[in-house]
C-alpha cells in the first residue's frame, strides 16, 4: 500500500528500474545454479540474518529518533531474529527494489509491508500472511456511507489519481462520479470542507484521517478484493518459506501479531480496526469460515 | 520553531544521524572524486590520441556514462554483477565503482578538451627549447590544462556530491535518506518537519559544496594574476 501513496513519483521511478531490470535481468542469471539464497542453517552458522526492511513508512517500519529500527514490521522480525538464535542485520529497502534484493540473495527475508500479488509471487516466494490491506471508505459522521450502493447520482466520491482505489472504482462501479485529487492533503481538505460526501483509499489511510479527524467514520472498512501483507523470500528458498511459515502458525498460538499491532499500531488506527487489519497464525478470517463450512 | 519542524532535529540523536549520514555522502564523493581525478587525467592524455581504436574506446565509455541514469549504472553495478558472476559486491564499493566510471568519463573529457585547446605553439616553443616529453608535459602543457578545466570540474564534483543521494536505491543510508527517516517518524507529531529538515538538508549541502566553490574561484583568480 505504500506503493500506492507515492504513486506518481514511484512510477517515473519504475520506469528507470524497469530498463535496469532489463538489463540485469534479460542476461540469464547464472547464479541461480549455485543457490544465491542461504536455508536456515547457513543463516544460522553465520550467526545473523539479513533482513530488508522500509526505514520511512511509519508506522510499519522506520527508525527512531535514537537510530533504532522500529515498527509493525520490525517487531516480527525482531522475533524473528530470536527465534533463529541470530543477529539481525537491517537493510534498508525501497519499494522498488524489494524483488531485486531477494533475487540477488541480498537479503535473506523481506519484511518491508509486502502486500502479496500474483505477479510479485511469481519472482519471489511469499510465506503466510500477517496483515491485511483492502480499500476504505470514509464519510461524515451526520451521512455516514456504510455501502457503494447508497451513493446516489448526485453524490461524488474523492479518490487520489493513480491509487487503486481509483482504479478500482473506475472499474467496478462507473456509475459513481469521482472527484481526483493529486496530493494526500488536497484531498483531505476537500474532504474535511464538504467538497465531496465520502473519500475512498487504502483502509490504513482512511481509519488513519478518521482517528485524527473528529466527526468522520469509516463506513465501509474494506472494499474490493483484500489483500495481505506477507514476507518474502528468495524463489525456492524452501527451508526458509517453511521456517517462516512453521514460525507464523507458531506465533498465532500466542496472539503474537495482535501484541505486535497493540505495541506499534494502536496509537495510529485504534482498537477498533485491530481485527480488521491483523492475520494470526497465516489465517484470514474469511478462508477460515469457508473451511469450516467445507 | 514548531511550526518549521527544526525541533524534530533535535529528538533523540537525530541531529548526529543527520551528519553521520552527510559524512557517507562526503566520505563516497571523496574517495570517488580522487579517483576520477587522476584516472580522469590519464583518460584525457589517452583520447587525444590519434589511435583509431582507443578514440572508439573512450567515445564509447563517455557516451554510456552519458546516456545511462546514474541509478540504473547503481543497479547494474550492485545488482546486476551477482546475478550474473555471482560477485557480492559490498553497496558502498559498488557505488565508488559507478561513481568513478561516471567521474573518470567526465573528467577525462574535460582533460581532453583542455589538452587540444593547448596551442601548437606551446608544444613547438617548449620542444625547441630543448625539453622532453615529460618535462614538457609536466611544466609547461599541464599547469595550462589544469587552469582551464578547474572551473568545469569544480562543477563536476559539485554536481557527484549531490548525486551521491541515489546511493540510498542501493540501501547506503547517506544524509537524504536519514532526512526522510526523520521526517517520517514524526509524521503524526509533527506534520511540517519536511520542510525544515529538508532545508537542514539543503544548508549541509552547501555548507560541502560552497567551499569547494570558493577554493575555485580563489584559484582561478591567483592564476589569472601570473
Amino acid at each position: 500500500m505504500s506503493g500506492i501513496r507515492k504513486n506518481r513519483i514511484a512510477k517515473s521511478a519504475a520506469a528507470l528500474i524497469g530498463a535496469a531490470a532489463l538489463l540485469t535481468g534479460t542476461i540469464p542469471a547464472l547464479a541461480d545454479e549455485n543457490a544465491v539464497y542461504r536455508t536456515v542453517e547457513e543463516i544460522q552458522e553465520s550467526g545473523s540474518v539479513r533482513i530488508g526492511v522500509f526505514s520511512d513508512k511509519s508506522p510499519f517500519g522506520y527508525v527512531d529518533e535514537y537510530g533504532e529500527y522500529q515498527g509493525y514490521d520490525v517487531y516480527f522480525a525482531r522475533r524473528i531474529g530470536e527465534d533463529l538464535g541470530v543477529e539481525i542485520e537491517y537493510v534498508s529497502t525501497e519499494a522498488a527494489n524489494r524483488i531485486e534484493y531477494l533475487q540477488t540473495g541480498k537479503v535473506d527475508i523481506i519484511l518491508a509491508n509486502f502486500t502479496v500479488t500474483e505477479e510479485r509471487a511469481e519472482e519471489v516466494d511469499f510465506a503466510l500472511p500477517y496483515m491485511n490491506v483492502a480499500l476504505g471508505v470514509v464519510s461524515p459522521e451526520d451521512a455516514v456511507i456504510e455501502s457503494l450502493d447508497e451513493i446516489g447520482e448526485d453524490q461524488q466520491v474523492i479518490v487520489i489519481s493513480g491509487t487503486t482505489a481509483e482504479t478500482y472504482l473506475e472499474k467496478n462501479n462507473p456509475e459513481i462520479r469521482l472527484q481526483k485529487y493529486d496530493a494526500y492533503a488536497e484531498a483531505k481538505t476537500a474532504l474535511e470542507n464538504g467538497n465531496a460526501d465520502a473519500w475512498a483509499n487504502d483502509n490504513t489511510e482512511v481509519i488513519a484521517f478518521a482517528i485524527e479527524n473528529e466527526g468522520f467514520v469509516v463506513g465501509i472498512p474494506s472494499l474490493g478484493s483484500a489483500d495481505t501483507i506477507a514476507p518474502a523470500v528468495t524463489k525456492g528458498n524452501e527451508s526458509l518459506l517453511n521456517w517462516l511459515n512453521e514460525e507464523i502458525k507458531a506465533l498465532g498460538e500466542e496472539a503474537f501479531f495482535h501484541q505486535d499491532y497493540e505495541e506499534t499500531l494502536l496509537s495510529t488506527y485504534g482498537a477498533d480496526y485491530e481485527d480488521t487489519l491483523v492475520v494470526e497464525g497465516g489465517v484470514i478470517a474469511g478462508e477460515e469460515e469457508a473451511e469450516t463450512e467445507a | 520553531m514548531q511550526s518549521l519542524g527544526i525541533d524534530v532535529l533535535f529528538k533523540g540523536i537525530n541531529f548526529q544521524r543527520l551528519l553521520g549520514g552527510l559524512w557517507v555522502a562526503v566520505r563516497l564523493s571523496l574517495i570517488s572524486v580522487s579517483i576520477s581525478i587522476v584516472l580522469g587525467t590519464g583518460m584525457g592524455m589517452l583520447m587525444t590520441s590519434k589511435n583509431r581504436l582507443l578514440q572508439f574506446f573512450f567515445r564509447l565509455w563517455l557516451e554510456t556514462v552519458r546516456i545511462m541514469p546514474q541509478m540504473v549504472l547503481l543497479f547494474v553495478v550492485y545488482f546486476g554483477t551477482t546475478r550474473v558472476f555471482g560477485w557480492n559486491l559490498e553497496a558502498e564499493a559498488a557505488a565508488i565503482i559507478v561513481f568513478s566510471f561516471w567521474g573518470t568519463a567526465e573528467m577525462g573529457d574535460l582533460v581532453r578538451g583542455a589538452l587540444i585547446s593547448i596551442p601548437v605553439i606551446q608544444y613547438e616553443s617548449a620542444r625547441a627549447l630543448g625539453m622532453d616529453e615529460k618535462t614538457l608535459y609536466l611544466y609547461v602543457i599541464l599547469p595550462q590544462t589544469i587552469r582551464r578545466m578547474l572551473p568545469l570540474s569544480i562543477n563536476l564534483i559539485t554536481r557527484m556530491i549531490k548525486t551521491t543521494s541515489l546511493v540510498m536505491m542501493i540501501g547506503i543510508v547517506e544524509v537524504l535518506k536519514v532526512a526522510q527517516q526523520i521526517i517520517e517518524a514524526n509524521r503524526k507529531s509533527s506534520p511540517n518537519a519536511a520542510f525544515g529538515v529538508f532545508g537542514t538538508v539543503f544548508l549541509l549541502y552547501f555548507l560541502i559544496c560552497w567551499p569547494v566553490s570558493r577554493l575555485a574561484a580563489r584559484l582561478e583568480k591567483r592564476w589569472a594574476g601570473d
